[in-house]
């Protein structure tokens, strides 16, 4: 799962970049730090677990790494594999809904009608303290 | 006083105004030369001169304050932006959820046509270039009311972009001057609401509600053109009537279909912009300027004192009146966007390039949109200008209080008095009662026709100006009555009889022989007294202009 999400961010930088922010390796090095780990793992909520993780980690970006050999000027990135495709308009008319209790089925805790979750995020790396982060 | 005064500039303000160069190096990047309709690359705000209250010291500064706004419209659709459920305000919690919008796996975005057509009417209205290929994002982030742990939005190529906004400002002591001001719209963008959280910190906990999770946002980004609170409440209320008018957002603040968050910093003419911080949870246009304001005083106060400004997210906290950190110092947030890999890029077409034989359920032509634009606010004010001869600042009036403007109408329609009669008891009486009572036209206990009626008692000379005050404080007060019956019951119809009015004339001209002589010295302003003392002897049933005619006609004899 986590592979697959470095992997998307990488093509998309290696594509142009426009707008993305995934830093992986500002040296060039191919060396993946502990602080990128400890910025992946609360991004992304993911365990790396070990320096085994890391490792495949660093082979999957110079795996990635080796497109950056083919050549690319004056060729227009592909956005989606879906370009050619229509995208579909739906009419406004309300056709779901009212289903509350299925949903509410599917959750661990409930009050009333409502989901229940903690308060605010816990961040990774203070999980003693209850102090609530970034709110996107 | 030793320390520096702090000023900072506003239009309309006594405080030193700056001259600022409107470009985007507000964290936005360079400046772009493009055209809007005629501007080329120019400044949009308006230039004026430096003007100083006092001469300046050694030591003191001016400071010019730079505000940008990011406002998300709920679009007024009957279902959400990417599934069939349905778009309300109040409803039990979670009734209003599809699988989609609770993120079940397995489920896919379509995309609503109504949204679409939004953006694109908006985008018309505020002289946007409608991008004919705009594409979708997910924008992640984790928080409890964000069942798929991202948003989806248009954040690399969005539906609309450079457009403005024209909004006019009012000046002056009695705020009669209106200056046209414009502001920059960087883009529009189609997006997703959340759902809503309500803490619950006495059981630490937090309850998810997803009914408005998935309904379809506007996000409207302004150009940081605007240099004060009022500035940016203003361009606000002006987007609120727009889209109102347009029919694509009902855009009530309070049931929270328009949200603000500003962006300000503050610096000295000439020099770059400052840091900005972000304000958050600008829930009302009261508190909207009144949180600008406090946070461009906070900056300059840290400023002045040596400290430094931190790019920071801050809250308003109406209660205080003052605004508060809200993020802590874990650094930005990285929202890792990635193409929305479910939805392929959304297409518009032209009349021009419109697919033959294509099924108009598929396609969106911009033109075709265009072409049925509502009325929007500028022209309204336009033709009320030109049809009954108001001034500006009256036509912002009437479009500014929420059914004001259909109140006017109505009675107009009904009435026979001249429209700036109309105008005037309109503005002036009418809703000078209902701001002392702090109630809106709907609440009005004079309905248009009542008032019509009043006004034609008025202009048919059956009534003078101050009995038909004293008429409608009647009519304010019983609902039952009309205008005709409580010009009966009181008698105040003017008096008809003008040989009865001659004769009461010359009685006071004959009792007051001294102010006649005053009066035949030269002193013209005696004759107001002598008005007065006729008036009071009919009992205010005497037009004073009728009075003050035959008082003249008889000095002259």
């Amino acid at each position: 799962m986590w592979a697959r999400t470095v992997r998307l961010g990488l093509r998309a930088r290696l594509g142009g970049c426009r707008g993305f922010t995934f830093k992986v390796d500002p040296q060039g090095t191919g060396q993946v730090t502990a602080e990128l780990i400890e910025h992946l793992e609360r991004l992304a909520l993911v365990d790396f677990g070990g320096r085994e993780a890391v490792a495949r980690l660093e082979k999957a970006i110079a795996f990635a790494d080796r497109l950056r050999g083919v050549d690319t000027d004056g060729v227009e990135p592909m956005e989606s594999v879906l370009e050619d495709r229509c995208l579909y308009l739906r009419s406004d008319n309300v056709t779901e809904g009212n289903c509350a209790e299925e949903l509410l089925q599917n959750s661990h805790r409930v009050v009333e009608e409502y989901f229940v979750a903690p308060p605010g995020n816990i961040s990774l790396a203070k999980l003693n303290e209850q102090e609530p982060p970034p709110r996107g | 006083m030793a320390a520096p005064m702090l000023r900072w500039g506003c239009a309309g303000r006594r405080w030193a105004f700056a001259c600022v160069d409107g470009g985007s190096r507000h964290g936005l990047g360079a400046r772009n030369d493009f055209t809007l309709s005629g501007m080329r690359g120019q400044s949009s705000l308006a230039l004026q001169p430096l003007i100083t209250a006092q001469k300046p010291r050694k030591g003191e500064h001016e400071w010019a304050a730079v505000v940008g706004l990011e406002i998300h419209a709920q679009i007024s659709s009957n279902s959400k932006l990417f599934s069939g459920s349905q778009v309300h305000f109040a409803a039990p919690p979670n009734s209003l959820v599809s699988f989609f919008d609770a993120s079940l796996p397995g489920t896919l975005p379509v995309l609503n046509r109504r949204c679409v057509e939004a953006a694109v009417m908006t985008g018309l209205a505020l002289n946007c270039r409608i991008n004919k290929k705009s594409l979708f994002d997910r924008k992640h982030y984790f928080y409890a009311d964000l069942p798929a742990g991202y948003q989806i939005t248009q954040q690399r190529l969005p539906i609309a972009v450079n457009g403005s906004l024209t909004y006019g400002v009012c000046l002056g002591k009695k705020r009669r001057q209106v200056i046209t001001k414009m502001v920059r719209i960087k883009q529009i963008q189609l997006e997703q609401d959340s759902g809503k959280s309500l803490h619950d910190d006495l059981r630490s906990q937090t309850l998810i509600d997803l009914n408005r999770a998935g309904v379809g946002l506007l996000e409207v980004v302004m150009e940081p053109d605007m240099t004060c609170g009022e500035e940016a409440a203003t361009a606000v209320r002006e987007l609120q009537l727009i889209l109102q008018a347009l029919g694509t957002s009902q855009a009530n603040m309070a049931e929270g279909q328009l949200r603000v968050d500003a962006n300000v910093s503050v610096h000295h003419p000439g020099e770059p912009f400052g840091v900005r911080t972000e304000v958050k949870n600008l829930n009302s246009a009261r508190f909207l300027a009144k949180a600008i304001d406090y946070e461009i005083q906070r900056q300059i106060n840290e400023l002045e004192n040596g400290g430094e400004i931190l790019n920071e997210t801050r809250s308003f906290d109406s209660t205080l009146g003052c605004t508060v950190p809200m993020r802590d110092k874990e650094g930005k947030q990285d929202y890792r966007f990635m193409p929305e890999p479910n939805l392929p890029p959304l297409v518009l077409y032209d009349a021009a390039s419109l697919p033959a034989g294509a099924d108009s359920r598929q396609v969106i032509n911009i033109d075709y949109i265009r072409e049925r634009l509502p009325e929007l606010p500028s022209v309204t004010r336009e033709k009320l200008i030109e049809q009954y001869g108001m001034l500006p600042e009256h036509s912002f009036t009437l479009l500014n209080e929420a059914g004001l403007l259909e109140f006017f109408q109505n009675v107009i329609k009904e009435t026979r008095a001249e429209p700036k009669v109309v105008t005037s008891w309109v503005l002036n009486i009418f809703l000078g009662y209902l701001k002392q009572q702090s109630l809106a036209v709907s609440e009005s206990p004079i309905t248009p026709s009542a008032l019509a009626e009043l006004l034609t008692l008025l202009d048919g000379k059956v009534i003078s100006s101050s009995a038909a005050k004293q008429v409608f404080e009647e009519l304010w007060k019983s609902k039952s009555k009309t205008a005709a019956q409580i010009v009966s019951e009181k008698k105040l119809e003017l008096m008809q009889d003008l040989e009865a009015l001659e004769q009461l004339c010359q009685a006071i001209m004959e009792g007051h022989p001294q102010v006649v002589m005053d009066l035949k010295k030269g002193n013209l302003k005696a004759i107001n007294k002598l008005i007065g003392l006729v008036r009071k002897a009919t009992l205010d049933r005497a037009d004073p202009t009728v009075i003050k005619k035959i008082l003249e006609e008889k000095l002259s004899s």
